[in-house]
């Protein structure tokens, strides 16, 4: 590949560095590149919302996300949300609400989560539902999601 | 010793929890293999055409082009459930747009795809036939003209384009309709749906020095996977050895091969490790869809509101391959007698190959398109009687000691004691004369589900380790609706185990016990059983050698909780499976290993009773459901809300009520997608919405959290703990209860799904005008 851009970017408090060309995206360069699977491809059209992660603390699809445009970005992924083996309050609650099925949808999910609650501490249903609106879920119908994030939201710290 | 808690019955969230949600779960497309490359496949432009030649030159010439694979790279081995049809990559022929006939691995995901749109191939088009009707017309153009040379494993009928014609009937219809006060006759239409996991098909595929292949997939049976590949390639199945990582979703869109076949080619022709993972749009036009069905029925019934009759001709649009439609035929002409007593029955199912995407297997196997039919007619004959709808159906209901259908007995009526639950629950008889305020009537609305829970084979394999903690094998692939742990909670309760003491082996043909598929709503049941026989093996082996070690005899000895085998009558007298298990291993007898095999053995339509021509399967295990819906109609827009749902079911035992909450909720949201927007629809042959832009599943926005799972809990005398399933019943209430709703609000009946606002505005229209 020739052209390639080089990018240095923080992902979960590391410094990286990739070559990208200009049509990779930022899901491209997390999953491919850096082996960082955690962020999932759902759809790669920018609907489905599996590759949302944050970048400068605001969430973004990782689709549509034009890697050659993160350079000096601080990008936070499922990956970085946990402190060593301690789960955060919304991956905690996640897991004793019982949301979680096959998985596959979580990661953006709990970015997503994680971002609304950063931005509304105690969200009402209707704004969890508005915050979580670009996240689909095939298997859990959302009542365990949004009650989820009702929990997460019920701890201060959260 | 601390108290023991039973593991049966406990709110477990998923034991792999923490890897999904700190995004260290590995499913097929997070994993590589040193030297490994990326597939690409070329898909077919036409609806159907004969292959006349493949130029690969120019995407062989591109940097990083390592193989590729066409029809000449495969023999004439064909793979299928039921009727041999489908070759590993298209051979000879298309036969829908977007068919698979070429891929390419490269050493990277862009390059492959780069060298995809350069494989040329040349077509001769053939004349395409897109609807059963085009395809039954006499001289229609045949997409399999060998299909009498086809492996037909049960022998189906089989010919020109159909697949399946099945009939199951009972009684004398015919002359019943003369003892009915009241009749309904209508059509029915529904559409397809598509699957819509949220991981799109992904195969990754070794082969090793000795031509031996790996498969690691996204699917719902190991199993199933290893013997499409042996038919469709001709390898042995000891020379496939396939695996499962983690499932993103499946709901029965994986339950036969995705594009393992075509990995394997691509891995076969280059010696390296290949992974093909689809796009979305890819997934959208090659893999699955729920089946289109045109149902016509007509159901009769006595003044006092006793059912007399019911007639019903389904034609399913099966697209261009088999697959499993000859079973969701099947199982829609049995399921569409509903779950009621119809003395007079005769039910008819026809599937028909188009030139479409293949129809499959699809959570509720050809239940929705039944129900939506007959449980419209069972509330039109209700309103015509001025009946109830609940107090029709408890008329209806089976009961025990009465033959419900085709020589069927139940125990219980279960059926009946959802319907009293939902009607209590839901406040039914308030909620029912609600009318809502103006430009938006609301109404309630109700639907009753028959589903199975025992079917095909499973076994299980315990092995208890030297420090008595436990393995489980299974062979089944959980595909996130929490199977590893609900297999695990019946382990544990049955070996008197905690939960932590026992590890789920991964599903690995080389090493799992067989499991037909994560399918049928059977795993709880099926397998459930094949763990319970399993772990009874080990115990019992655990009294044989602890009976040796205490010097006395077995009958006096017993499983104590925590894992312990004691002298009966004596609670000071016991050893830790540990010690037990040590002395297995160390001393005598060997390691305690238990094992269960077993096919389902329980009673099953009966053809001595009633006229059972083509039905495929040996099923059973009856599990009933009923839901209510109340909504909205917004009479400006057409706009169909659906505002609560109580969904009450019959299953047995609930080994987990937190996944089986899951899966009714899940379920039930999945329901409304198929009753209010999801279809798949075509121009001509061609997918026209393709993405989840142009084809929308449920969001937040668009679902009730008002969700209210009732548990109906009887234990069944031959399942696990009394558990039965509950995988598939809950997709199947919402379309027919919405429906029901619409009508008692507006008196207006809808018969094609997806109630959109366009059907719903122009079927107000039309009801208007007839009244």
């Amino acid at each position: 590949m020739s052209d390639a851009i080089p990018i240095s970017l923080t992902i979960n408090g590391e410094r990286r560095q990739a070559f990208v060309q200009p049509w990779h995206t930022l899901l491209h360069v997390l999953r491919d590149v850096l082996h960082l699977t955690g962020t999932k491809r759902g759809c790669n059209q920018g609907i489905c919302g599996a590759c949302s992660v944050m970048v400068d603390g605001e969430v973004v699809r990782g689709c549509l996300t034009i890697a050659a445009n993160c350079e000096d970005c601080a990008v936070t992924t499922i990956e970085g949300l946990a402190r060593g083996t301690a789960l955060s309050p919304v991956q905690q609650a996640f897991l004793e609400v019982g949301a979680v099925q096959c998985g596959y949808c979580m990661p953006g999910m709990i970015v997503a989560a994680t971002a609304l609650l950063k931005r509304t501490p105690k969200p009402s249903e209707d704004q969890i539902r508005e915050g979580l609106s670009g996240n689909l879920c095939r298997c859990s119908g959302y009542v365990k999601v949004i009650r989820a994030v009702q929990r997460a939201s019920e701890w201060s710290d959260a | 010793m601390t108290a023991y808690t039973h593991p049966v019955g406990a709110r477990l969230p998923r034991l792999e929890t923490r890897e999904k949600i700190t995004g260290r779960a590995e499913y097929t497309d997070d994993l590589t293999r040193p030297g490994m490359l990326y597939g690409a496949i070329v898909q077919s432009p036409h609806a159907h055409a004969r292959i006349k030649n493949y130029d690969i030159g120019k995407a062989l010439d591109l940097p990083g082009v390592i193989g590729i694979v066409t029809g000449n790279d495969t023999g004439l081995g064909r793979s299928g459930p039921f009727i041999k049809d489908e070759t590993a990559i298209a051979k000879g022929k298309v036969r829908y747009i977007g068919e698979p006939v070429a891929a390419v691995a490269a050493v990277d995901l862009d390059t492959a795809r780069r060298a995809a749109q350069l494989v040329d191939v040349e077509y001769e088009e053939l004349p395409a036939v897109f609807t059963p009707d085009e395809a039954l017309n006499p001289g229609a153009p045949r997409l399999h003209e060998e299909i009498a040379t086809y492996v037909n494993v049960l022998g189906l009928p089989a010919r020109d384009n159909i697949v399946q014609e099945c009939e199951i009937a009972q009684g004398d219809v015919d002359k019943a309709w003369s003892q009915c006060d009241v009749i309904v006759e209508d059509t029915y239409e529904t559409q397809a749906q598509y699957h819509a996991y949220m991981e799109p098909c992904s195969a990754l595929v070794e082969v090793d020095a000795n031509g031996k292949l790996t498969v690691w997939s996204s699917n719902q049976s190991i199993f199933r996977d290893q013997a499409n590949l042996s038919e469709s390639l001709g390898l042995p199945m000891s020379k496939i050895r396939c695996l499962s990582p983690r499932v993103g979703g499946a709901f029965g869109g994986k339950i036969e091969v995705t594009v393992q076949p075509i990995a394997a080619l691509l891995a076969l022709k280059t010696g390296r490790p290949v992974r093909v993972t689809l796009t979305r749009e890819q997934d959208m036009e090659t893999m699955r869809v729920r089946h289109p069905a045109r149902i016509h029925m007509k159901t009769g019934a006595k003044k006092d509101g006793t059912l007399v009759a019911r007639e019903v001709s389904i034609v399913m649009d099966i697209g261009a391959y088999a697959d499993d439609s000859p079973g969701v035929v099947g199982v829609s002409t049995a399921f569409s007698r509903g779950p009621y007593r119809i003395p007079h029955a005769r039910c008819r199912g026809l599937g028909v190959y188009t030139n479409k995407l293949r129809s499959g297997a699809f959570r509720g196997f050809g239940g929705p398109q039944a129900a939506w039919a007959g449980e419209q007619q069972i509330d039109e004959l209700a309103a015509k009687l001025g009946m109830d709808p609940i107090d029709f159906r408890l008329k209806n209901a089976p009961e025990p000691g009465r033959e419900w259908m085709c020589g069927i007995e139940l125990e219980r009526s279960d059926l009946k004691e959802c319907l009293i639950k939902v009607r209590a629950a839901s406040d039914w008889d308030r909620r029912r004369n609600e009318r809502g305020k103006p430009g938006f009537r609301r109404a309630i609305g109700i639907a009753c589900i028959p589903h199975i829970s025992g079917v095909l084979s499973s076994s299980a394999i315990v092995r208890i380790l030297e420090d008595g903690s436990a393995v489980l094998s299974t062979g089944a692939v959980d595909n996130g609706q929490g199977s590893d742990t609900v297999l695990v909670q019946i382990a544990a309760e049955s070996l008197g185990l905690p939960v932590e003491r026992i590890t789920f082996s991964q599903p690995d043909t080389d090493a799992s016990p067989y499991n037909w598929g994560t399918s049928a709503s059977r795993v709880t049941y099926m397998v459930g059983r094949a763990v319970v026989g399993a772990a009874d093996d080990a115990v019992k082996k655990l009294i044989k050698y602890a009976s040796q070690m205490m010097e006395c005899a077995e009958v006096d000895l017993e499983l104590r909780p925590g894992g312990f085998i004691g002298l009966k009558g004596v609670p000071e007298k016991v050893l830790p499976f540990a010690a037990i298990s040590g002395f297995a291993h160390w001393a005598a007898g060997g390691p305690v290993i238990g094992s269960h095999a077993l096919h389902y053995d329980g009673p099953v339509l009966d053809p001595t009773k009633a006229v059972i021509k083509h039905f495929p399967f040996r099923f059973g295990v009856w599990t009933f459901g009923v839901q209510a819906v109340e909504i909205e109609i917004d009479e400006a827009t057409g706009r169909i809300t659906p505002l609560e749902v109580w969904a009450a079911h019959d299953l047995g035992r609930a080994i987990n009520p937190m996944a089986v909450e899951g899966q009714i909720e899940g379920g039930v949201v999945q329901g409304l997608g198929y009753a209010l927007f999801e279809e798949m629809v075509w121009d001509g042959g061609k997918v026209a919405n393709p993405s989840f832009m142009d084809y929308k599943i449920p969001g937040t926005m668009d679902t009730p959290t008002a969700i209210h799972s009732i548990l109906i809990e009887n234990p069944d005398g031959t399942g696990p703990f009394g558990a039965k399933g509950i995988g598939e019943p809950p997709i199947v209430g919402p379309a027919p209860a919405i429906a029901n709703a619409f009508f008692h609000a507006t008196g207006v009946r809808l018969h094609r799904l997806p109630m959109t606002p366009e059907r719903v505005l122009a079927a107000l229209k039309e009801g208007v005008r007839a009244h």
